[in-house]
């Protein structure tokens, strides 16, 4: 559906299809009960009926209250059908009944009601679908929390559930109108009695009209509504294919652990963006825990947040105590909308203890709408364990030995404060090795150490002396007192330690990041670029780096390298060239060419591949651990940015050198086009009036002038041919020409220089046109046979000969001169060559050059060879196949 | 001197002489112009039959004045540089008659300019003429040598026709075929040349050396001058 935007999606255009000729719902949705919604929808029904249109109530609870009932009266109002269930009399709405009326319009409280067993459907949204299939149109009311998507959000945190829901299709197709008041002023109407609640539900519903409750629901319904408008607007603009951006204004985050199962909530996540159309987010939440993870575990989060990113996420990682709080703090910085996160995996026992996550979030988050889905089986139960196996609980042995150490030490001084005070001093002396090696050891060895202090105690100190037994029963307490201090001091240390750790890293990070950043902005060459990101990636991960960039024939390059002597093996400039190929991590600890020793991620740009960097660690291990990847794909990504910037700038200043060149060089043609022109056209054109006049003049002279003003002329042309060859500024302006047409043109316009040289044309009538510049090709034509003219006696014929070949057309002008001295014949094309002898005959040695140039702008070749078996040259044109024109395309 | 008024436009003054030179000679009544404001102003005040327009003007596009010079029915010619095809193009599709290539030869002028002026005076014809021996009959949609009809076929005879309405004059390939096509073959350059071939296999005694339909390498197609 996203594929093209501009494409009328098939779904949207079914969806409209099946609208027409059905009635119209419109849904009053409400926040709650109480706010108004049957009022509403009974006033605008009344309203329809006074324009005119037949308005039937098919059902209205109007719970005795005076406004409503008014309402009621002035319409007509179908009578129930009568439903005998287990003894009572239920009445339910008539559908036939209605059905047979045929209103224009019905208006059906309760869309959620479920109707009473024995009746033909099961809820009420269903009869109202038989109603609007028949083309009559509803008025209904709905309280948001009967909406199914967003029943259960309501339940989590209302605590209650309704069983009575509509599916959410029923209310993306309908009308929706919000019937909103103030919280405030719902509760006082609660008060004074104006909302109707059944006996039965008056506890339970107590609580759920709380201030901070209602509020969450009127968001919902507010936010509802506006997403069906959305939904609405997008199946429009799908349907008729309007482009502009009219997104929802939905964003989405998935939170992603180090579970493989959170790629279930990641494509999850991908699904619901689709759908919606929005933008979407990944994050990771480091916690304390992540810090104990296992390189399996790190491993996992890299690849999650892998996939994010490959499904088009941004994808961020940020640094906490605990998961709700930064999630907390990003959710509001995105502005999201909506989370998806996954079912927490930990035991009934954490729960109870801590709190679920998710409740946490959707009580510490009312304006996102909170998915929650479980995780994948069988991920979690392996990954517990092996998070288990990894943790090291116990502690190393140096910390029991200095422990030991610890408590002997301050044994000594406890027998000296023993001297002048009193047993509980000397308690407190042990407490020290105990706090010392609880926050520099953990809980283990801390409470290890408590355990030797109280022993050492009751040893040394308590009566009776040097035994182990205690025979006053308040000492136990101090051996006690002991073990909790030890473990509480070790958690509380292990926390701190652990934070301050994360918090480190993590302004490390932010802190090198932000320096590259910076310069990065004052880089303006790419060797510069290239050149600061392997010293800082080199630097920051302690690898050897290499950027490779592209050059102007698109193949990589080594363009800097930290250190410098770096070399690259076959193997590894292989996996580089694949990686920018397939804009994908190659080489060493990815999925492709993980033989090369060095890891290389592309620079991605708007969808395209810059260039490459290569890291790889001197030893040969891994170069960059996976938890450390997001940190060096920051990096990646920034300097990908200045390298599109830089790359940009470049381009345009060559873009700029080359029009500006372009400007000279056209300026230049023209102008000396001119200048030189002008003055040979009032010379020229002078000789021919003094010709005329046939007075007083030497008519050799005026020859003479003629002759020289004319070759001067020729010369001019010539130059600026060939200045317009020599500066590639040929603009090509192909059409199909016929080559007899081309050559008689060309043999008319030099008259007079092929006077007395008959042309024999021998060009079949069926020969294809040929694709061609018809200006150029006349030019070129033009000097063939000048050149033939010159080189051929006086009255010798000139031939011009097409024949159709395997492969193209090749055209010949063949003249009966001395032919070219032998193994001159590639020459004579160059540049102001001229053959032995050309001198006399006044030529520029420019004309075979103008037309190698001109033909080979036009595809074509030339060759010169002398005549088989006779005097003379022979000039050839080849037109490739590809430059004629197939004649099955011209008919009349 | 009685004889059909000339605009002679160029900013160079040299050029100017001697056009009023060779025009004068051939008894033109000329009226010199040195820029895009002195022509229009002359073509106001002395209603010339004929204009002679340098396309490099100092103070205004050349190309700009073809329309409105057009406009007023006098006989247009341009003289432009060698390689300005395209700027010939435009010219003779925004109403010029025919052009002049510098440096030219005023003899060639002389009778290009007489071809023009003779254009406006047999438009209005009986609708035959006669060329190389040429028997082109309009009206009758015939065409006839020593006596013998030759056959042509209707795009055939469409382009011969469209070049005798205007005879003398260099019609460029966008004309032709807007005109024997239609609008949408503008850029059918092939069906032209396809048909300008068969046509004068049919007319010319040696397809390769045409006297009938004259080819303007690049730019067009042009009648010969009738036989008088």
């Amino acid at each position: 559906m996203n594929a093209d935007p501009d494409r009328p999606s098939p779904e949207a255009l079914l969806r409209e299809a099946a609208q027409e000729g059905r009635g119209r719902l419109k849904i009053f949705l409400g926040a709650a009960p109480g706010v108004g919604k049957t009022y509403e929808m009974l006033t605008e029904g009344a309203a329809r009926k006074k324009a005119g249109i037949d308005v039937v109530i098919g059902v209205v609870e109007t719970h005795g209250r005076a406004e409503t009932q008014a309402l009621v009266e002035g319409m007509s109002v179908m009578p129930r059908k009568q439903v005998q269930y287990q003894g009572r009399t239920l009445s339910e709405m008539d559908v036939d009944a209605i059905l047979e009326r045929r209103p224009q319009l019905a208006l059906v409280d309760e869309l959620a009601h479920t109707n009473a067993p024995g009746c033909r459907h099961s809820k009420r949204w269903q009869d109202v679908e038989e109603l609007l299939a028949a083309g009559i149109d509803v008025f209904s009311t709905v309280n948001v929390q009967h909406v199914e998507s967003l029943n259960d959000v309501v339940a989590s945190f209302t605590k209650v559930r309704v069983r009575e829901t509509v599916p959410d299709h029923i209310v993306e197709e309908a009308e929706l109108e919000v019937v909103d008041i103030p919280p405030d002023e719902l509760i006082e109407r609660l008060k004074e009695g104006k909302v109707y609640i059944p006996e039965e539900a008056t506890r339970a519903l107590g609580h759920f009209f709380s201030k901070s409750n209602l509020s969450a629901l009127r968001e919902l319904a507010l936010r509802r509504a506006a997403q069906a408008v959305d939904t609405q607007m997008l199946d429009y603009v799908r349907a008729h294919a309007l482009a502009g951006n009219w997104a929802a204004g939905e964003r989405i985050v998935v939170a992603v652990s180090e579970l493989p199962g959170s790629k279930t909530l990641i494509r999850a996540a991908k699904r619901l963006a689709d759908a919606q159309g929005a933008p979407w987010a990944a994050v990771y939440i480091e916690t304390p825990r992540s810090l104990s993870f296992t390189p399996e575990q790190r491993q996992q989060v890299a690849e999650n947040m892998q996939l994010a990113a490959q499904l088009g996420a941004n994808v961020a990682s940020v640094a906490g105590p605990n998961v709700v709080e930064p999630l907390k703090a990003f959710l509001d910085d995105v502005r999201a909308t909506q989370l998806v996160v996954g079912k927490s995996a930990r035991s009934k026992w954490f729960e109870l203890r801590h709190g679920s996550v998710v409740d946490h979030l959707v009580r510490e988050t009312p304006g996102v709408a909170v998915h929650v889905l479980p995780h994948e089986h069988g991920d979690r139960a392996q990954a517990d364990r092996q998070g288990v196996r990894a943790r090291g609980r116990w502690g190393s042995p140096a910390g029991y030995i200095i422990s030991v150490l610890l408590v002997a030490g301050f044994t000594a001084i406890a027998v000296a404060v023993h001297a002048f005070g009193g047993l509980a001093n000397v308690a407190l002396v042990y407490l020290i090795p105990v706090l010392a090696s609880a926050s520099l050891y953990g809980m283990r060895t801390g409470v290890f150490t408590g355990i030797v202090s109280a022993l050492l105690y009751n040893f040394f100190f308590l009566p009776p002396i040097y035994t182990f037994t205690i025979r006053d029963p308040e000492n136990v307490l101090t051996v006690a007192v002991f073990i909790v201090v030890a473990i509480v001091t070790s958690q509380l240390a292990s926390r701190v330690r652990v934070q301050a750790n994360l918090a480190e890293r993590s302004s490390g990070q932010n802190a090198a990041l932000a320096s590259f950043a910076r310069m990065l902005a004052s880089l303006s060459s790419r060797q510069e670029l290239g050149q600061t990101l392997c010293g800082e990636v080199a630097g920051q991960f302690d690898v050897d780096a290499v950027l490779m960039l592209p050059n102007e024939n698109a193949k990589l390059e080594l363009t800097s390298a930290v250190p410098p002597q770096s070399v690259l093996g076959p193997i590894d400039t292989a996996a580089a060239e694949w990686g920018f190929e397939h804009k994908e991590a190659t080489g060493r600890g990815s999925n492709t060419l993980a033989a090369s020793e060095w890891l290389f991620q592309p620079l991605l740009a708007g969808g395209e591949a810059l260039g490459v960097l290569g890291v790889a660690k001197k030893d040969g291990s891994e170069p960059v651990r996976p938890d450390r990847l997001p940190f060096l794909m920051s990096f990646i990504d920034q300097a990908a940015l200045a390298l599109e910037r830089v790359t940009l700038t470049e381009q345009m200043s060559t873009v700029a050198q080359l029009r500006e060149r372009d400007r000279l060089r056209g300026a230049l043609l023209s102008s000396v086009s001119h200048d030189l022109r002008t003055p040979l056209t009032a010379i020229i054109a002078a000789t021919h009036e003094l010709k005329r006049a046939k007075e007083g003049a030497d008519p050799k002279l005026l020859a003479d002038i003629e002759n020289e003003s004319e070759r001067l002329n020729r010369f001019v042309n010539n130059m600026l041919d060939m200045v317009r060859v020599e500066t590639g500024g040929l603009q090509l302006n192909l059409q199909p020409l016929d080559l007899t047409e081309a050559v008689a043109g060309a043999a008319d316009q030099l008259k007079r220089e092929l006077k007395g040289h008959p042309i024999r044309l021998d060009v079949p009538p069926d020969l294809p046109l040929v694709r061609v510049d018809p200006q150029l090709f006349h030019q070129c034509l033009v000097n063939l046979l000048e050149n033939a003219a010159k080189f051929s006696g006086e009255k010798a014929p000139i031939s011009v000969a097409a024949r159709r070949e395997r492969e193209g057309i090749s055209l010949s002008v063949i003249d009966e001169g001395p032919g070219l001295p032998p193994g001159e014949e590639g020459r004579v094309f160059e540049t102001f060559v001229r053959v032995e002898g050309s001198d006399r005959k006044g030529g520029t040695g420019l004309g075979l050059a103008i037309v190698k140039g001109f033909v080979e702008a036009m595809g074509l070749q030339v060759s010169a060879r002398n005549n088989d078996g006779g005097p003379g040259a022979c000039f050839t044109v080849r037109f490739p196949e590809k430059t004629l024109v197939r004649e099955t395309a011209i008919s009349e | 001197m009685k004889g059909p008024k000339i605009v002679v436009v160029d900013d160079e003054a040299a050029i100017r002489r001697l056009l009023r030179a060779a025009l004068e000679r051939a008894r033109y009544c000329v009226i010199e112009a040195s820029s895009a404001r002195e022509a229009l102003n002359a073509m106001d005040i002395d209603r010339p039959e004929a204009v002679l327009l340098d396309l490099g003007l100092p103070d205004r596009e050349g190309l700009e004045l073809v329309p409105l010079i057009a406009k007023t029915g006098a006989a247009l010619l341009v003289i432009s540089a060698r390689e300005a095809t395209a700027e010939k193009i435009a010219a003779l599709d925004l109403g010029a008659d025919d052009y002049v290539t510098k440096p030219f030869d005023t003899d060639e002028v002389l009778a290009r300019l007489r071809r023009a002026l003779r254009q406006r005076i047999s438009a209005d014809g009986n609708g035959a003429i006669s060329i190389e021996g040429l028997e082109i009959d309009l009206l009758a949609r015939r065409v006839r040598r020593d006596g013998q009809d030759i056959r042509l076929s209707p795009k055939e005879f469409g382009v011969l026709a469209e070049l005798a309405r205007h005879p003398g004059r260099v019609l460029t390939h966008a004309q032709l075929l807007r005109a024997v096509w239609g609008p949408a073959y503008e850029y059918h350059v092939e069906y032209l040349r396809v048909t300008a071939r068969g046509l004068r296999t049919k007319i010319e005694q040696d397809p390769a050396q045409p006297r009938i339909i004259k080819t303007e390498p690049a730019v067009g197609y042009r009648l010969a001058d009738p036989d008088s």
